[in-house]
């Protein structure tokens, strides 16, 4: 069929239709339910994911911007607060409990919903089948419920907001004994209970979701598409979805412990404790560190969860506009290998100050400062793949390069929080706020963009609008640097994390000032953000129509699709592949797709 | 809501349509002037401001350090905080190496190698003397600063020297007791559900029987001091035994670069010889409101952020005289007040008795020095 058609007429149905009638693969009809609500298409599923993961996005953002302001003017009350939160801001001042409620919620949502479920959610779903050559998933029904699960995850999730005790509020990691026990935290209520329920339905989500990505990887790839010839993105969901696989079943089950304790009258987790209330509880022998032990071993994981997509599709974001072969392809599989591998050998260097034996810790920090070597591999690679080439900076391309910087900066960071005696003095400090919103919040963020502005002309067949893209990545680059790099020094003062004021301490309240100034650039950055999702919605219907559909002139299989693919992604044959993805530049030719046969008289690489 | 909201409210929704208007526009320009015109372009100006960003940005680094670095709390205030700064600044040249050296390369070749016609990018799929090279040197690097690091790790968390001085230091939200052996340096036994703040007991140590919990009266108790201030020796190691009564907490000492969670149930310690006294840092950080403090470096509920403690160094002299003046508790929370009352003992004990009775062994916790 014809491009002209598909720019023309009402692309989507009409492939649809050729699709059905060509193949008879798909006798039902489809209704707006089955289209865009209970939908097994896999592009459906991941603009769900994408699209629930912005609203998240947004929510957890806006949580950031309360605290921020809490933070900068700790003195200062602000009435309107009273008026849309109750309560929760008596007198125009955001409460303690509230506050801890907010960075509980903002770490959770962040994480958990938009840097796990909207970005790997999204890209896995969306990238594997077409950059592999499959017409879906491996079981398109589980991928719909994976998705579902996430939004039950986010409804129960959502609603403990609106508990009158309030929401989860011991930190995203929700240690016991404090998210354990009621009587020590408002929000270890009902607040907890919701929290675990809805975490529980994100860990089916997640594995509903990971065992198809690998299902699909190994066994659905088109014909001549060997695993030595799949694209980086696909590598690096592949790793993703085993890390998920294997770590989050560990979470849960600490998860369940923590049920346990809390309603079970079992004392995994608690011992001798006496809450302030007088109450003297009856439970003995537990260990309050077996729950950060289970936590770790996926919450380590769980930083490469988030970043190996987006290095991934950095990786392919990168070497398409550089019009360049990525740098040392094997060399990029093998770090990202190796990081996946020691992802599971390194969760105690959350734990050096815990009173773990010293020697284990010394395991730790050997094996925890061995992943800078795949990460300086990596980085070297990136720069090496610039070198020379001829670069294009198409948005997808700022945010990568953004990527790779704060890559760098905050994985050197990385180096000093990894060695256990630096990190006796900057654990729970703001360098560890600084060193993990830059390489993991901020870095994940640009490699999701990066993937958005780069494959949104696949999902939507429209372009984003350039010029706010150009505003958004400038503001949110130098604002990240503004916002996270002076905090380091805050961190290398020892100012403790999770303070809501500081004024009263005579080590810590020097830095008023920059506080002050980091929550405004918050609030700007946060504000462009909004620039991005109104950019995101308004071009879905209005942006620039894609007229060609290979848009960047990019090798991979989802380019050689419709503008505007239907259920089934090819509407006649799935190509065959005879080359790796990253022939760019080769003898003279600008890009070469993976379907072309190799010449007679091509050279070797 | 207020004017000011409103009007601030009113400013972001004006900047918005502006933006979304510029962008509009320059959308239409674009395609009228032609996709590649508008590419190059944007191209142009982009790799400009890519490689004004680093320069800006390095400069910023370097203010940013000029500014703050008077802030970060001066020279460490022990001897293990020693060790920790030295190896703080050999991380610093390291790693600062590379940030520079690395940023530079990224921007850089951002900008020189910006689209242009007439440039043929260079196939290089690989290249394996490299790739070899940036394997190698990370590890090299990597490894010096394990051993370095793991070299000051275990000297830091190695035994004590036989003569330090040893305190019990204990968490609860939100505030922190502290517990010295007294007279005949052991610390006596204490149990949880021995704890009672109206008996004046907050550590549950056992100075009596307490029949309901089948505990018997620990001679070593009666001597142990509570405080609700840290007075530690100038020059004299201590190691601090540390636990909770409720959550999780920790003894988090920024001047002395020491930290250590307080975790119910299970003990941890933690050892440093301060090397001034509190008078003397008053006199080095040039302020008279100076005050070692201890924070909670572990979130621990709604009062976390003011959960501090106080610390004062004094010299052995002052310190000998300081505990000479402390009381047993054993003596103010029953002896003092039973010769008051005149009224027998055993407040403590009612106070749990609604506690079941256990028929295992209690987890007593003597520590001797």
């Amino acid at each position: 069929m014809s491009n002209d058609a598909i720019i023309h007429g009402p692309a989507v149905h009409t492939t649809h239709d050729v699709h059905h009638d060509e193949h008879h693969v798909h006798h039902h009809k489809e209704t707006f339910i089955t289209k865009y609500v209970f939908s097994q298409d896999h592009k459906m599923i991941a603009k769900q994911f994408l699209i629930t993961g912005i609203i998240w996005a947004f929510l957890g953002g806006l949580m950031s911007v309360l605290f921020r302001l809490q933070l900068g003017y700790p003195d200062q009350t602000f009435p309107w607060l009273e008026d849309i939160l109750g309560h929760w801001a008596k007198g125009g001042k955001i409460q303690p409990e509230f506050y801890y409620a907010l960075v509980t919620m903002h770490g959770t949502v962040l994480v958990f919903f938009v840097l796990t479920a909207g970005l790997s959610g999204t890209f896995a779903n969306f990238l594997i089948p077409l950059q592999i050559g499959a017409r879906d998933m491996a079981s398109p029904f589980l991928n719909m419920l994976s998705y579902w699960f996430f939004w039950l995850a986010s409804v129960v999730m959502l609603s403990s907001l609106f508990v009158q005790t309030g929401p989860a509020s011991g930190g995203w990691t929700s240690y016991p004994p404090l998210s354990a026990l009621g009587g020590a935290s408002d929000g270890s209520k009902t607040g907890v209970d919701l929290w675990l329920i809805s975490m529980a339905l994100f860990v089916v989500s997640s594995l509903l979701g990971g065992l198809n990505y690998i299902s699909t990887i190994l066994n659905m790839r088109t014909k001549g598409m060997s695993m030595t010839r799949i694209p980086l993105t696909i590598w690096a969901l592949f790793f993703t979805a085993v890390l998920g696989v294997l770590s989050f079943p560990v979470l849960l089950s600490g998860f369940i412990l923590l049920l346990f304790d809390r309603h079970g009258g079992t004392s995994f987790y608690l011992s001798d404790i006496v809450l302030a209330s007088g109450e003297v509880l009856p439970n003995e022998g537990g260990s309050a560190i077996l729950f950060q032990h289970l936590f770790w071993f996926l919450g380590h994981p769980e930083v490469y969860i988030i970043i190996l997509p987006a290095m991934g599709m950095v990786s392919e974001v990168m070497s398409v506009n550089s019009r360049k072969p990525i740098f040392g392809y094997m060399a990029m599989v093998g770090s990202l290998f190796a990081i996946a591998i020691l992802a599971f050998l390194v969760w105690a260097h959350h734990m050096f100050v815990t009173g773990l034996n010293p020697f284990l810790g010394s395991v730790f920090v050997l094996l925890t400062l061995l992943i800078a070597v795949p990460s300086a591999i990596k980085v070297f690679n990136w720069l090496t793949t610039l070198w020379r080439g001829n670069i294009r900076f198409t948005p997808g391309m700022l945010f990568s390069i953004g990527f790779v910087s704060l890559f760098i900066s905050g994985g050197l960071t990385g180096i000093w929080l990894g060695n256990s005696s630096l990190d006796i003095h900057l654990h729970d400090t703001y360098f560890v706020i600084a060193h993990f919103h830059i390489v993991m919040g901020v870095a994940g963020f640009f490699g999701m963009f990066a993937g958005i502005y780069h494959w949104y002309p696949k999902m939507y067949g429209r372009y984003l609008n350039n010029t706010m893209a150009y505003i958004h990545f400038w503001v949110t680059m130098v604002g990240a640097y503004l916002i996270f790099w002076p905090m380091h020094y805050e961190g290398l003062a020892g100012m403790p994390r999770r303070y809501l004021d500081y004024s009263g301490w005579e080590s810590f309240h020097q830095f008023g000032g920059l506080n002050r100034f980091i929550s405004i650039v918050a609030m700007i950055v946060f504000a462009v953000q909004l620039l991005f999702v109104f950019n995101f919605f308004y071009s879905i219907f209005k942006g620039r129509r894609v007229t060609s559909s290979n848009p960047w002139g990019s090798n991979t299989l989802e380019w050689t699709t419709p503008i505007r693919p239907g259920h089934g992604n090819w509407p006649g044959e799935i190509p065959e592949v005879h080359r790796w993805a990253y022939d760019y530049g080769k003898d003279g030719r600008e890009f070469i797709p993976q379907t072309e046969p190799i010449g007679a008289n091509e050279s070797n690489h | 809501m207020s004017l000011t909201t409103i009007f601030i409210l009113a400013i972001l929704l004006l900047g918005f349509l502006i933006t979304f208007q510029i962008a509009k526009a320059s959308e239409y320009v674009g395609i009228l002037k032609g996709e590649k015109k508008t590419l190059e372009q944007n191209n142009r100006i982009n790799a400009f401001l890519l490689i004004l960003f680093l320069v800006g940005g390095l400069v910023g680094v370097y203010w940013c350090h000029e500014l703050f670095k008077g802030k970060i709390l001066g020279e460490a205030a022990s001897d293990h905080g020693l060790k920790i700064d030295k190896m703080l600044h050999l991380t610093v040249i390291i790693t600062g190496a590379v940030f520079v050296l690395t940023q530079v390369l990224l921007f850089w070749f951002a900008f020189k190698y910006q689209y242009s016609e007439k440039r043929k990018v260079y196939y290089l799929p690989h290249n394996n003397t490299l790739e070899l090279i940036w394997t190698v040197v990370p590890a090299i690097f990597l490894t010096v600063l394990v051993g370095y690091g793991l070299f000051y790790w275990f000297k830091i968390t190695g035994d004590p020297p036989k003569d330090a001085l040893v305190v019990e230091v204990t968490g609860k939200q939100f505030n922190w007791i502290y517990r010295y052996p007294g007279k005949d340096d052991v610390f006596g036994r204490k149990y949880y559900k021995n704890i009672s703040d109206p008996a004046d007991n907050s550590l549950g140590l056992i100075w009596e029987d307490v029949p309901g919990l089948n505990l018997k009266a620990d001679k070593a108790a009666q001597d142990d001091i509570v405080t609700d201030k840290l007075v530690l020796i100038k020059n004299k190691p201590v190691k601090l035994i540390i636990g909770s009564r409720d959550v999780i907490h920790d003894v988090g000492l920024v001047h002395f670069r020491m930290k250590m969670d307080a975790v119910p149930g299970t003990p941890t310690t933690m050892w440093f010889t301060p090397l001034y006294t509190t008078k003397e840092m008053k006199l080095k950080t040039n302020n008279p409101d100076f005050v070692y403090e201890i924070s909670c470096d572990q979130m621990c509920g709604k009062g976390h952020y003011s959960m501090k403690g106080q610390i004062e160094v004094v010299t052995q002299e002052e310190f000998d005289v300081w505990i000479l003046s402390q009381k047993p508790k054993y003596q103010t929370a029953v002896l003092d007040k039973n010769k008051e009352e005149k009224k027998p003992a055993g407040a403590a004990a009612d106070s749990t008795a609604k506690t079941a009775v256990t028929t295992i062994a209690p987890n007593t916790v003597a520590v001797k020095k």
